[in-house]
């Protein structure tokens, strides 16, 4: 009989939990965007949703994988194909450009300046400031393997993860906020 | 007036939206449940996200003073 009670009482709670999904104190964001404004705005909620106590997770996917790319990392035993997308996609966070106004690569440089003048955090420091308070960064594998870009490229990160679309959505039902940037 | 007491003062002037807060969340473990830590920030945002993170976080903002371009904030750890 109490062992047909613990069942019961299981599926319940698992019942009243498909109920209620977002109840987590938590922002799941997919990182989609590889321009430097957009991972500006996502770095910048990243941290400041981790600063008002949320647990934030992160999900680079698509032209936004190219961002965590680590300038100094090198991988051997490239493909043509994934040797060209390597050339042609941004080498790291420090080589993306606006979304609008990049005029050839001189708008980016002078938001950059603009930023460094106004004392706005660049993306390095954003960076450090998410891995200090524990915003967890995850990377698409599907969008790995499409730009060809391997594990060991990638930058140096507490607790990077590669994962599939399930993982992100598991963590986006039971987070109290979604972003999609 | 009153200076509330702030056992800490945090200087952070010529700081912009995220570091106010991401500052304030950083040291508020610092102080005992009870303290109060006096800000110093040129940020205007900070006006609102000060209370903002408070009520997220459950501390208080006890009062806020502006002057000279200066922000003062007095934040209250509540937990």
């Amino acid at each position: 009989m109490s062992a047909d009670l613990a069942i019961q009482l299981s599926e319940l709670k698992q019942k009243v939990e498909q109920m209620e999904p977002g109840k987590q104190n938590k922002l799941a964001m997919v990182v989609f965007s590889g321009d430097l404004d957009k991972l500006l705005a996502a770095m910048i909620i990243a941290t400041g949703a981790a600063a008002m106590g949320m647990k934030v997770v992160q999900f680079f996917t698509f032209w936004g994988t190219a961002a965590l790319r680590n300038p100094g990392a090198e991988a051997n035993g490239k493909d043509f194909m994934s040797k060209m997308f390597g050339w042609m996609l941004p080498n790291g966070r420090n080589k993306v450009k606006l979304s609008k106004m990049n005029m050839g690569g001189m708008g980016t440089v002078m938001m950059k300046n603009l930023m460094k003048k106004k004392n706005a955090p660049s993306l390095d420091q954003l960076f450090d400031i998410a891995a200090q308070l524990g915003v967890e960064i995850k990377i698409c594998e599907m969008s790995m393997d499409l730009m060809g870009f391997k594990h060991e490229e990638m930058i140096d990160y507490p607790n990077l993860e590669y994962v599939g679309v399930a993982t992100f959505l598991a963590h986006a039902r039971e987070s109290t906020n979604q972003l999609f940037i | 007036m009153a200076d509330h007491n702030a056992s800490k003062v945090l200087d952070l002037k010529g700081l912009p939206c995220p570091m106010p807060v991401v500052k304030i969340s950083q040291e508020i473990g610092t102080v005992k449940v009870g303290e109060v830590i006096e800000v110093h920030t040129t940020d205007p945002g900070s006006l609102s996200d000060f209370p903002a993170w408070a009520k997220t976080t459950g501390n208080e903002v006890l009062e806020t003073r502006q002057g000279d371009g200066i922000i003062q904030i007095f934040v209250k750890r509540l937990k």
